[in-house]
């Protein structure tokens, strides 16, 4: 059980997103989420919170590490956990991504974590249903889990992320990582960087609440934390960016071109990575510099603090009329 | 510690008319060059006699110019060696009073590789007799859909970046190439021709291509491209430039262009400015041009947009060919013309016709290419390169396509009557072109 925690900060049904959340309410996420990675760290990782609830991964486009790490949030919290991938199966017999949800809540699970390929398909899906919903990423808009395991990470490591600066640098345009960080940051109060040539800057991104650089040893300067992204293979051959070569050169992220940045400065990735593309292999095993592998920790307890915080909410009893929420 | 000694390499150049178009200077006086730089120039200059032991060029009362800048030249290497290679074009570039050429992309291989870029430079240094600086391919082979590696091109030493004789047509290829150039604030040069409405035209629409029975390319084709590629200008920032402009359309929606602060650029080739689409005449394949030879109309708009300053340059658009490739049927015959040597005298007659000062000719072929490619040649300036020309303004002439220096003869000026052009060129250290030795 989780004692000593604040009190229940947080009135929403889903989590489909940073946007819309308060300071307060990702504070209460992150200090919930340290007490998991406590539980995570222990022999004994399972606890019996969720006993009895049902937890679908529905996953419209392929993950391996982001389900996992629901699948296993689910588990140690004692949730009967299911895993369907819908890109091969139900679609391709033509059922639409709604029926699809419809079939899955009229099965009754409590939780669906849903990832899409189109932005706005788990918002959409989510009116549809009576349970919680968490969104594991929908196109390039939102991946909210992703910036809150950011977040834990670098408030684990520096105490707080007020007044850091923080560099976010690779493929912004396609990336829900980066509109997920970029609004996480900005609410927290830290300053944001984006690094990237034109091709992969989407328009205004200025807008966003970032300074904008194309010289990433300019945009690196003074920057306590670099977030790299995943270039996509098939944007890296003319399409968006000439070649894997022109790209490491100028955005690949290395130890010269890190020293840009504060001496301390630390690297993260949200995987999986392209090493010799957006990032050196030397530099991504740093154990000095990169905390990608503490980011994969972080995101099983922030998972789990989401799951605990979307179930205190829900009826004991499943029936659709109203009774008092319980735990 | 104690340095080498430095062998000082000075020539003073006298008895000249100093004509500046970077600053607008237009005066009597004198030059020295030292080591290949310009050292010091001016009215005063060696007015109490050079000095003992330097070597003295007598300019003879002639304008002494920051040697030509050519933006467009196609050299026949690396691919059509047989047509130019870059000695016979450097030297027909040096008789032309050129002393800085920038080749295009479009050889055989293209120039989408550091490795051609490397290549170029290598030849260049052997057996060029002036400077010669490339463009590298926008897009990879020039075929218009995957980016070359514009930012190493660059770093290597390309000065812009255009797939040559091919529009980049597609128009999501083009933004995405605007944008990447603009986040390493390189150049990016259009031929501006939709290929659609060019496909099987040979010659400008009209009445004469009409009575020939030869296919039009309509001279919409250009204002189209060039009105798309102003949009795409405006929501990348790149800097663009739009080569070899010929008709009045396009060069009034750069005019606005212009006006509206974008950062656009243009130039034209002499015969935009000389030859309408009569000189097609019989069947002339040395008047077969890309874009093609327009209306009258067109050719007079050419020379108001060089009048006004919206066409920035002037550039020979150098296409050597062979006899084998221009003896065809008029559809079937290789567009270019070899310029090289025309580029002045073609020029000169804008100043001679009354329609442009000699400064303003003079600036569209050095100073206005100098700092659209962001050069340090194209101006008499003191630490410049010391790459100058001594130009007769005056001296009538007939153009003798026989005596060109370059391998092709491919010109409609046969016969051409034209007045002045380069007496001597030196490209730093070297005399490259001399006429009267």
């Amino acid at each position: 059980m989780t004692t000593g925690l604040p009190e229940l900060n947080f009135p929403h049904r889903h989590i489909l997103g940073i946007e819309g959340m308060t300071r307060e309410e990702i504070n209460f996420l992150l200090d919930l989420s340290d007490s998991y990675v406590a539980q995570n760290r222990r022999v004994d990782k399972k606890s019996a919170l969720l006993r009895g609830r049902t937890l679908i991964n529905v996953f419209f486009e392929n993950s391996t590490r982001t389900r996992t790490s629901f699948e296993l949030a689910g588990k140690r919290l004692g949730a009967d956990v299911i895993n369907m991938s819908v890109s091969t199966s139900a679609i391709k017999k033509g059922e639409t991504m709604i029926d699809t949800a419809m079939t899955l809540n009229a099965m009754g699970p409590d939780v669906l974590v849903v990832r899409h390929p189109h932005s706005g398909a788990v918002q959409l899906l989510a009116e549809k249903v009576t349970c919680s919903v968490i969104n594991a990423g929908d196109g390039s808009h939102e991946h909210p889990t992703q910036a809150l395991l950011d977040a834990l990470t670098i408030r684990r490591r520096r105490g707080a992320l007020d007044g850091l600066l923080v560099a976010i640098c690779g493929d912004i345009l396609h990336s829900r990582v980066a509109r997920s960080n970029i609004q996480l940051l900005n609410i927290m109060g830290a300053r944001v960087r984006l690094i990237a040539p034109r091709t992969l800057l989407p328009a205004e991104a200025g807008r966003l609440g970032a300074e904008i650089h194309h010289d990433i040893r300019k945009g690196l300067e003074g920057c306590d934390i670099i977030m790299m992204l995943r270039l996509q293979t098939e944007r890296m051959h003319g399409s968006f960016v000439p070649s894997i070569r022109e790209y490491f050169h100028f955005y690949g992220l290395d130890h010269e071109k890190l020293s840009c940045a504060k001496p301390d400065a630390l690297v993260m990735h949200p995987g999986p990575m392209n090493r010799g593309v957006e990032i050196d292999s030397e530099l991504a095993d740093d154990i000095d510099r990169s905390v990608i592998s503490e980011q994969v920790e972080m995101g099983v307890a922030v998972r789990m603090a989401c799951l605990d915080t979307l179930t205190r909410d829900l009826p004991a009893n499943r029936s659709l009329d109203e009774g008092e929420p319980t735990r | 510690m104690s340095a080498a000694p430095a062998t000082e390499q000075p020539t003073a150049y006298v008895n000249a008319r100093l004509m500046d178009p970077a600053t607008g200077r237009d005066t009597p006086g004198a030059l020295l060059s030292l080591n290949g730089k310009i050292a010091d120039l001016g009215a005063d200059l060696f007015s109490g006699g050079v000095p003992d032991g330097i070597p003295t060029i007598d300019c003879n009362g002639h304008i002494l110019a920051p040697g030509l800048i050519d933006m467009r030249v196609h050299l026949g290497e690396p691919g059509e060696e047989h047509k130019d290679t870059i000695a016979s074009a450097t030297a027909a570039a040096a008789a032309g009073g050129i002393t800085t050429l920038i080749c295009l992309p479009n050889t055989n291989p293209p120039i989408d590789d550091v490795s051609l870029i490397e290549f170029m430079a290598r030849r260049a240094r052997e057996k060029g007799l002036v400077k010669i600086y490339p463009y590298a391919a926008i897009t990879r082979d020039c075929a218009g859909t995957e980016l070359a590696e514009m930012g190493i091109l660059a770093e290597a030493g390309a000065m812009g970046f255009t797939d040559g004789q091919r529009a980049l047509a597609n128009s999501l290829v083009m933004r995405r190439a605007l944008s990447y150039a603009s986040t390493f604030d390189l150049l990016i040069m259009q031929h501006p021709e939709d290929p659609e409405l060019v496909k099987e035209g040979v010659m400008n629409e009209g009445e004469v291509a009409t009575r020939l029975g030869l296919s039009g390319i309509p001279s919409a084709a250009e204002p189209i491209m060039v009105a798309r590629d102003m949009r795409l200008v405006e929501i990348t920032g790149a800097r663009y430039h739009a080569g070899h402009i010929s008709t009045a359309d396009a060069i009034d929606i750069v005019r606005r262009a212009k006006a509206r602060g974008l950062p656009v650029t243009c130039d034209t080739a002499p015969h935009y400015f000389t030859l309408n689409e009569t000189a097609v005449g019989n069947y002339r394949t040395f008047a077969k041009t890309s874009p093609p030879l327009r209306s009258e109309e067109d050719r007079l708009a050419v020379i108001e947009g060089l009048k006004d300053g919206t066409i920035d340059a002037i550039a020979s658009d150098h296409t050597p060919q062979d006899q084998d490739s221009k003896r065809l049927p008029f559809a079937q015959a290789e567009c270019g013309i070899a310029g090289l040597e025309t580029l002045l005298p073609l020029s000169l007659a804008l100043y001679h016709s009354g329609e442009m000062t000699l400064l303003d000719v003079l600036g569209k072929l050095t100073a206005n290419p100098a700092d659209l490619l962001r050069l340090d040649e194209g101006r008499l300036a003191v630490g410049a390169p010391a790459d100058l020309v001594v130009i007769d303004p005056d001296r009538p002439w007939r153009i003798d396509p026989d005596s060109f220096l370059s391998k092709s003869k491919n010109s409609p000026f046969d016969g051409h009557p034209v007045q002045g052009g380069a007496e001597k060129t030196v490209v730093g250290l070297r005399m490259v072109f001399d006429r009267t030795s």
